[in-house]
């Protein structure tokens, strides 16, 4: 059929695109997955406000909440399961252990294609850490 | 209750099921090796039924005339619904691939009072199909941050975009869209559902739906409703999810460990995905590469203009009448029949004894 040819072309060029990923990550090299860095301090507190697993995958959930919290209820204290207290409090709180910005936040979030609009207000850092 | 969409709806659950349990025991199975077959079922599959179109005769041109044909100079045509051109074939093509313009032709009779009876404008089909198909292209394509690192400037536009607007709703104990929300998510999971409700709901749709109709697009809403949940609810752990994924596009996977932490929900996710993939090739979703080779479509209405053979014909033995008439021209001759040529009168040659003579 004299068709042939494009019906042929047409299959070419969506295999090509769906293919793509594919090529690409052959041609190119991606970043091994990031590894977070913990500041001694971090190290030193053991646990953070929660458990590893849930911060790693719900600390955006728990900052929401914070903010709403202290925002509207103005209610600052935070009770965890372990019946730890702490200051509901980005900068003060969780940046005091996590001061390195660029080698915790920003790794996953950076991998993850993940842009949060905490730093349109906070500064990272404001106690100027190591 | 309909035994079509009910054994629809247990097959789905059943899969969600298989995966949930599964990917405690074998997470590899279900997050590396069955991606991987269902990639290449769907790919193989997918040019296996394109070939097999392609092969297909189409003995004649049989165009949707759906306005003027080309005619005399001062009779206006239809470029477009009648055309004659190539150009106004790709402008169709376009239109309706890109438009879904047959679905926008949706018509519903109604009777009124008195014996009255019109054709309305049925649009709800085509706004819930564009909302649906629109929708899933976005959402297939911001996906492939999952593909990348980094992840292409472009995808994070269309993630910004896909994020434009921000709600969120928060109590104090309630807490919704701080992974902004993404509208093609939800426009799909919104769309898919009305168009199974759509099925369910308009008798004559219920009448002509099978379970091939609902098990699509149960699969495809358990897809939406799965990631929704993973996105806004039931958080996942996403750097390992894109750990796992870089490694099944890097083609690391099979020698790799699947990383730890990821949830259950992904791996039904995973599932439901692989599945619609192998079952893409064999059912119905293959529109979208049919839609490109509709036959009342894809050609130019000018059957008036040229001659359409068909290419595929065999070829037929012919036997003209000269052929016929040099075969039994004798014959004919001694029956009497007239013939058109007629045989040269013989000059006989003198035989070895006239010769002598």
């Amino acid at each position: 059929m004299k068709d042939k040819k494009w019906i042929v072309l047409g299959l070419v060029v969506f295999f090509g695109l769906l293919l793509f990923p594919l090529a690409w990550n052959m041609l190119v090299k991606a970043a091994p997955a990031p590894e977070v860095v913990l500041t001694k301090k971090a190290k030193a507190a053991k646990q953070c406000v929660m458990p590893k697993e849930y911060m790693t995958s719900e600390h955006m959930q728990l900052l929401d909440l914070w903010r709403h919290s202290v925002v509207r209820n103005a209610k600052r204290e935070y009770v965890n399961p372990e019946g730890k207290k702490f200051d509901m409090s980005l900068s003060n709180t969780c940046l005091d252990c996590h001061s390195n910005k660029e080698q915790f936040c920003d790794r996953c979030h950076n991998y993850a294609s993940v842009r949060p609009y905490c730093w349109d207000c906070h500064i990272d850092n404001p106690k100027g850490e190591e | 209750m309909n035994k079509y969409y009910m054994s629809s709806l247990l097959a789905v659950f059943a899969l969600a099921a298989v995966a949930y349990f599964g990917s405690m025991g074998l997470p590899w199975l279900f997050g590396i090796l069955l991606p991987y077959a269902a990639v290449v079922v769907f790919v193989l599959g997918f040019a296996r039924k394109v070939m097999g179109w392609a092969r297909s005769p189409v003995p004649f041109r049989i165009t949707t005339t759906s306005g003027q044909q080309q005619s005399l100079p001062w009779i206006q045509q239809a470029r477009i619904d009648n055309p004659s051109s190539t150009v106004g074939v790709i402008v169709r093509m376009a239109l309706e691939v890109l438009t879904f313009r047959s679905l926008f032709r949706n018509t519903r009779m109604k009777l009124h009072d008195g014996g009255k009876f019109s054709y309305n404008l049925e649009i709800f089909l085509w706004v819930g199909a564009l909302a649906f198909h629109y929708a899933f292209l976005t959402t297939l394509v911001r996906h492939t941050r999952f593909f990348f690192e980094p992840t292409p400037l472009c995808i994070q536009f269309l993630e910004n975009a896909d994020s434009f607007f921000r709600f969120e709703i928060i109590y104090d104990f309630i807490q919704f869209g701080l992974p902004g929300i993404y509208v093609s998510g939800l426009v799909l999971f919104a769309a898919a559902v009305y168009l199974f409700l759509r099925r369910l709901f308009v008798s004559n749709v219920r009448y002509i739906s099978l379970a091939s109709d609902y098990f699509p697009l149960f699969l495809i809403i358990g897809i939406a409703f799965t990631g929704i949940l993973m996105r806004y609810f039931t958080k996942v752990d996403i750097t390992a999810i894109k750990e796992l994924t870089m490694g099944l596009i890097t083609l690391k996977a099979l020698t790799f460990q699947v990383p730890e932490g990821i949830s259950a929900l992904f791996y039904i996710h995973l599932f439901f995905v692989s599945v619609l993939l192998v079952y893409f090739p064999f059912s119905k979703l293959m529109h979208m590469g049919g839609v490109f080779l509709s036959p009342t479509r894809n050609m130019t209405g000018n059957t008036r203009q040229v001659r359409h053979t068909n290419p595929w014909n065999p070829p037929v033995k012919v036997h003209t009448y000269e052929a016929y008439e040099d075969e039994y021209r004798e014959k004919m001759i001694e029956a009497g029949l007239p013939v058109e040529k007629m045989p040269e009168p013989k000059v006989e040659k003198p035989t070895e004894e006239e010769k002598k003579e």
